[in-house]
């Protein structure tokens, strides 16, 4: 058996909206080098819908491949919906990830969370706390 | 067209390996420790491979030469055996580097939660250890030296001649985990001052599954494994008899063919180093001329291994790093952080290594494709943005 579904693979081979948005309206980025990915997703809003999304990723097979998915599953989507995404959605459209790929699936919804923000934060919008629970902290590096 | 590039992890079998076992499957297949005749013919095949393993290392007698399943269980057998005898003797110090295989740092590791004290020496940023190093560390209490012959990832070749001579003059058991050296460069456990020495058949074109432990006439080995009188008493189990003379044959076709495999995978070597060091940013870990033939160890900045390894496949290419997501665990390689690559770079490494199949053009195609995915992932790295837009300083310049 392979490591990865071909849905995942496909993904890491022809990542979908690979790139940077110059005039985001929003930029997250979770993750640090030192545990070996980092996720920056960059939003472009209109109208309350994901207008644009991009990501760069610096990471593994399956984190290319988590980003690609969760930036296909918000585009064009209502803010709304955008925020209700989970690392489960992530992962099951990508027919699935190893168990120790799981953090990976994570990493892609917090930093579409933490752009989200980061657009709130910049717009002055007021939201619910609620909504952007801390990035869970890396057990290893403590960062 | 595949280029096999990964055999430090494994080699495909010889011809004359796979020619060798056959007969010991259905013709010899007897139980050496069977008195009727089937099973002495197979008692006698195992004295003549003993006898014949025993000359390619250099040993002094058959008697030195225990069969193993392979190089993790001699290295655990080795350090095991030092270490009871040490223990009775009052000695529970033992010297190390800190880039050895985990089948000896695992080993020493459970030693060091039953008493003993472990001593690991700096294998400095160009992953060699020095003679003197050893001496300065050795006391009254150490028992045994253990330090690699080459290093699987890094593919440095230890001062091994010069460290045994050191033990010898101060009484200590000197072991070696020479699975990635021996029949890849020459190895003679009396010319190199060894005591022990651990092997492993799949790395020389051999069958898995199949090992030796050397040990020197008057050291005395405990089992890992009881249950039977076989190996003198020292390895319970019915022995590999088609694996030990698959390795026989493996083993001294590696050695008889040294003077020709030496000089042409050091020159492919050579060349593959120059092409990639072309890439920006890149750096070849470990000393360049105390190198194994075959090995080329790569830190690329920006990237991570696990998918520069999987576009590698893509393009042809199997390699292997030490990236944590490839070593299955949180920490990149071991070896990497011992001489001083900071994470994010160890992340970023790619090992190649070549063998006696690998041509000129496969070198050429390893440099085209690697270049080529190397790139291909910085465009999507925000940690290669942030380097090139002097957010973060460059690791590697």
């Amino acid at each position: 058996m392979a490591l990865y579904s071909d849905k995942v693979m496909d993904h890491f081979r022809n990542p979908r909206n690979v790139g940077v948005i110059e005039d985001a309206d929003g930029v997250g980025e979770v993750g640090n080098a030192k545990c070996g990915d980092i996720m920056k997703i960059y939003l472009k809003i209109r109208d309350d819908r994901i207008d644009d999304v991009k990501f760069e990723t610096f990471g593994c097979g399956s984190a290319i491949a988590s980003s690609s998915m969760a930036t296909e599953l918000i585009k064009g989507r209502p803010v709304s919906e955008a925020l209700k995404l989970t690392n489960q959605a992530v992962t099951e459209a990508l027919d699935g990830l190893p168990a120790h790929k799981l953090h990976c699936s994570v990493l892609a919804e917090e930093a579409i969370k933490a752009a989200m923000k980061d657009y709130y934060d910049r717009h002055g919008i007021a939201y619910d706390e609620h909504l952007f629970p801390a990035a869970h902290d890396c057990e290893h590096c403590g960062e | 067209m595949t280029i096999y590039a990964d055999n430090a992890a494994t080699t495909r079998m010889s011809q004359t390996a796979i020619r060798a076992m056959l007969p010991y499957m259905d013709q010899i297949y007897g139980n050496p420790s069977s008195l009727h005749s089937v099973g002495q013919a197979a008692m006698e095949a195992l004295t003549e491979a003993r006898t014949r393993v025993a000359a390619a290392l250099g040993a002094a007698s058959p008697r030195e030469i225990t069969f193993t399943s392979g190089g993790s269980e001699a290295d655990n057998q080795a350090i095991r055996s030092v270490a009871v005898w040490g223990k009775r003797k009052g000695k529970t110090h033992i010297i190390s580097t800190a880039f050895e295989h985990h089948a000896v740092l695992h080993t020493l590791k459970k030693l060091e939660k039953e008493g003993f004290t472990v001593t690991y020496l700096d294998v400095h940023e160009n992953g060699l250890v020095t003679p003197e190093q050893v001496e300065a560390a050795i006391t009254p209490e150490t028992c045994l030296v253990t330090v690699m012959y080459a290093n699987n990832e890094i593919g440095t070749i230890q001062p091994i001649r010069q460290i045994g001579a050191v033990c010898r003059k101060a009484g200590v058991l000197f072991h070696t985990d020479a699975v990635q050296a021996v029949g890849h460069i020459p190895v003679n456990v009396q010319e190199d001052n060894i005591d022990l020495l651990s092997l492993s058949a799949h790395k020389f074109h051999g069958p898995k599954g199949v090992g030796v432990l050397y040990a020197k006439k008057g050291v005395i080995l405990s089992n890992l494994i009881e249950g039977g009188a076989q190996e003198r008493g020292k390895r319970a189990g019915t022995e590999n008899l088609p694996g030990i003379m698959g390795m026989t044959a493996a083993l001294e076709e590696a050695i008889r063919e040294l003077p020709e495999t030496m000089p042409r995978l050091t020159q492919l070597r050579d060349r593959l180093i120059a092409g990639l060091c072309e890439i920006p940013h890149g750096a070849v870990n470990g000393d360049l001329e105390h190198r194994l033939p075959g090995n080329v160890s790569f830190c690329f900045e920006g990237i991570e291994g696990e998918s520069l390894l999987l576009l590698l496949d893509d393009g042809g290419v199997c390699a292997s790093s030490g990236s944590a997501c490839t070593s299955g665990s949180l920490d990149p390689s071991h070896v990497l952080l011992a001489i001083g690559r900071p994470h994010e770079v160890a992340h970023g490494s790619l090992r190649l290594s070549l063998d006696r199949d690998t041509t000129a053009e496969d070198v050429e195609t390893i440099i085209r494709v690697t270049r080529q995915v190397v790139e291909q992932l910085r465009a999507m790295s925000p940690v290669w943005r942030d380097l090139t837009d002097g957010k973060r300083a460059f690791v590697i310049e």
